[in-house]
């Protein structure tokens, strides 16, 4: 019986560690307009998922739902990460765990300097995991190295958060915290508008460097250019709250070759 | 008889009571201009809610009872330990119950540089000066509080700063309630005089001992010489059963620079009137404030800016977090009159009101008789930041250590502006804590 036992146990967990991120038939809906409507998808460790679409089908929503924004409210499904289910945790707590998102729109916050915020986030989250927090001279060291990653001017760190920051330097600054929280899961929600080539790349590589087996990342975007630097694994397409296509990687170069319209034709063809 | 005429009527028999074993001094000028305060109470009496300038901060409560404007303190150091007043080298004076206690006290900063001593015995010394002094910024003052305080003024500071004297260290004034054993009131009276290019940094500190009520009725007069600079800040932490009337009245002249800092940690109803007249060209007024209220606490700050003369700017912002069923009232005037071309005036009031049941009545009131001014004023009350909370959140800040991040963040501007170090920590300190407690 034991033995039974045991080599269920390690069935489970082995199942669970195999599925960083496993979604069920989400459903969400924001003042009662359902714009979620059934989305299947499974990321595991080390993968990168594209999730591509045409303007407003729901991508921004599935990260937001996937990080917790409490406007929407999810009337279906579940989501389970690294062996949880998620859905039912606090924001702060699914950044706990190692979910990270990247904001399409990087909130500005008067009063509070980029480092000083994360070296609160830091100590909440080694908090949470019961460690105890850095001192300032460790959590300096560690930060520097990453703001290098990222090419993050030093002066950017002692402002007040993306209070007067290029667009650019928004989206850096949201890599930059990428990387010092070393989240298991990044969902970069349109990482690359507003971006020059230059930064681009640049944001490119310090998503790169970050990737490991451990890791998984998904990218939001609706343009091929970011995935010619990110290279996904898989890419999905996304309308009209569904993922009505996946693919490969090449499925990305199709769709900037021949814009979303036939997927919209295929959708609608099948009702 | 209803319970304000009560007060009104004793507060003053005691006047009459005080004058009748006064001798020869109650001809001097000093008493005559009290007898004038007392006149001038008497016609007004206290304010009700009819009154444009009280028509939201109602003293009904204040008057209701009786305070003792004479009660013995025996409080020493080891009770004001309790009070953890922030410590660092300074100027420091204490007040019990509106007496001046030389032995809690500490003047370090040199007599060439400034005179500071008691209202009471820089009175003994010069009585002509300080009479002359007294009452003269707020002799036109149609407030019942300011003449209330000018007749039964017996004691506060008086500091005078010779001219192109820069006093190094800072004069903090500590008014302590102690009302342990019963209801206690004072009514300090402050004046402080600032030569031309005299620098000074002074502060004010009101904390209360024991459960009792206390009252406060303080009046601080500032002369604000040509060229001086003058950093003035006002802190009040009092019980939750204090009740507070001040005012401050300042006249600035050319090429003066006047700070205000005034901010409300606690007290049951407070009432500040900040009044500057610039009477002056190229002077520049700054006036900062900040409150928090919370359970059914009361701030009430008016303030005024007077330009009467041409080039001069004043500068305003004043910040609330609200709770609970706590109320706040802004009301901010500022003058241009017909001389004072080319004035610049700013003013602006932001409140973050937490809770359905607080409320906050702001009203900026410009009254303008210039044409070439610049003035912009703006008031904005609203929650806190549900994009921001929600971005601090998701880099896993839990909701209460973001919510406090925020709001330490809205006031920070304010205390930014406290240059007198001690009082600056020791107000990151309290803010931190009020701000971790719910
Ligand atoms: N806060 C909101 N309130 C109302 N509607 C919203 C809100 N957020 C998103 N929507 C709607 O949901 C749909 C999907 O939006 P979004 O997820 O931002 O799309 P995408 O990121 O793919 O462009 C759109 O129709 C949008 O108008
Ligand atoms: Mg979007």
């Amino acid at each position: 019986m034991r033995i039974t036992f045991a080599g269920n146990y390690h069935e489970l967990s082995f199942k669970y560690k195999s599925v960083m991120l496993s979604i069920n038939d989400l459903r969400a809906s924001i003042e009662g307009k359902e714009i979620l409507k059934g989305i299947n998808l499974e990321v595991k460790p080390g993968e990168v998922h594209a999730i591509m679409g045409p303007n407003g089908s729901g991508k921004s929503t599935l990260a937001s739902v996937l990080a917790g924004r409490e406007e929407y409210e999810v009337t279906g499904g579940n989501v389970v990460f690294d062996g949880k289910q998620i859905l039912e945790l606090a924001p702060e707590e699914r950044a706990a765990e190692g979910i990270f998102l990247a904001f399409q729109y990087p909130v500005e916050i008067p009063g509070v300097t980029t480092i000083n915020f994360l070296k609160t986030a830091v100590n909440e989250i080694r908090k949470y995991k019961g460690e105890s927090p850095l001192d300032a001279a460790q959590f300096l060291k560690m930060v520097r190295e990453k703001a290098k990653l990222v090419s993050m001017n030093d002066s950017l760190l002692k402002r007040a958060l993306n209070e007067g920051f290029s667009g650019g330097e928004k989206k850096r600054n949201e890599i930059f915290q990428m990387a010092v929280l070393e989240p298991k899961l990044a969902i970069l929600d349109e990482t690359d508008s507003g971006l020059d080539i230059d930064a681009l790349r640049i944001v490119a590589e310090g998503v790169n460097s970050l990737r490991s087996p451990e890791r998984s990342t998904i990218v939001v975007t609706h343009y091929q250019r970011l995935l010619d630097y990110i290279v996904p694994d898989y890419v999905h397409v996304l309308y009209k709250g569904r993922i009505v296509k996946s693919g490969p990687k090449e499925l990305a170069l199709e769709l900037e070759e021949k814009g979303y319209d036939w997927i919209k034709a295929e959708v609608e063809a099948v009702g | 008889m209803s319970t304000e005429t009560n007060l009104k009527t004793r507060l003053i028999t005691d006047f009459h009571a005080r004058e009748a074993v006064m001798n020869g001094e109650a001809s001097s000028e000093f008493h005559q201009k009290k007898r004038a305060g007392l006149a001038q109470f008497e016609q007004l009496g206290f304010p009700t809610i009819k009154h444009e300038e009280w028509k939201y901060s109602n003293v009904r409560d204040l008057i209701s009872v009786s305070y003792d404007f004479n009660a013995d303190s025996s409080i020493g150091l080891a009770e004001l330990e309790d009070l953890k007043v922030p410590a660092q080298e300074a100027n420091i004076l204490y007040f019990v119950n509106g007496r001046y206690n030389a032995e809690l006290s500490t003047i370090i900063s040199p007599v060439e540089k400034v005179t500071i001593s008691a209202l009471s015995e820089a009175y003994k010394n010069d009585p002509a000066k300080v009479a002359s002094h007294f009452n003269e910024l707020t002799k036109d003052a149609e407030d019942a509080f300011t003449a209330l305080n000018t007749a039964f003024t017996q004691d506060g500071v008086f500091i005078h700063i010779p001219d192109n004297q820069s006093v190094e260290h800072p004069i903090i004034l500590r008014f302590v309630s102690d009302a342990r054993e019963k209801n206690v009131g004072s009514q300090p009276r402050n004046i402080i005089s600032v030569g031309k290019n005299a620098h000074v940094k002074l502060a004010e500190a009101f904390r209360t001992l024991g459960e009792q009520r206390s009252f406060t009725n303080a009046v601080t007069e500032i002369h604000v010489a040509e060229e001086a600079n003058v950093q003035y800040y006002k802190v009040q932490n009092e019980s939750d059963n204090a009740y507070h009337v001040g005012t401050t009245q300042v006249r600035m002249l050319d090429r003066s620079h006047f700070y205000a800092g005034t901010v409300t940690l606690n007290g049951k109803f407070t009432r500040n009137n900040l009044n500057i007249v610039l009477d002056g060209e190229h002077c520049d007024a700054h006036m900062y404030g900040l409150y928090f209220p919370d359970g059914s606490q009361h701030v009430d700050n008016h303030t005024v800016a007077d330009h009467q003369k041409p080039n001069s700017e004043s500068n305003e912002l004043y910040k609330g977090i609200l709770r609970d069923k706590s109320k706040g009232v802004f009301n901010g005037k500022i003058f241009v009159r017909p001389d004072a071309q080319k004035t610049n005036a700013f003013q602006s009031c932001k409140n973050i009101v937490l809770s359905p049941d607080a409320t906050m009545n702001t009203k900026p009131q410009l009254e303008i008789f210039a044409d070439d001014v610049k003035c912009s004023h703006g008031t904005t009350t609203g929650q806190i930041d549900e994009e921001a909370l929600f971005y601090m959140r998701s880099r896993g800040i839990s909701q209460p250590e973001a919510m406090s991040l925020l709001m330490f963040a809205f006031c920070a501007d304010v205390v930014q502006q406290i240059k007198i170090d001690s009082i600056r920590e020791y107000l990151e300190n309290v803010i931190t804590q009020k701000l971790a407690s719910k």
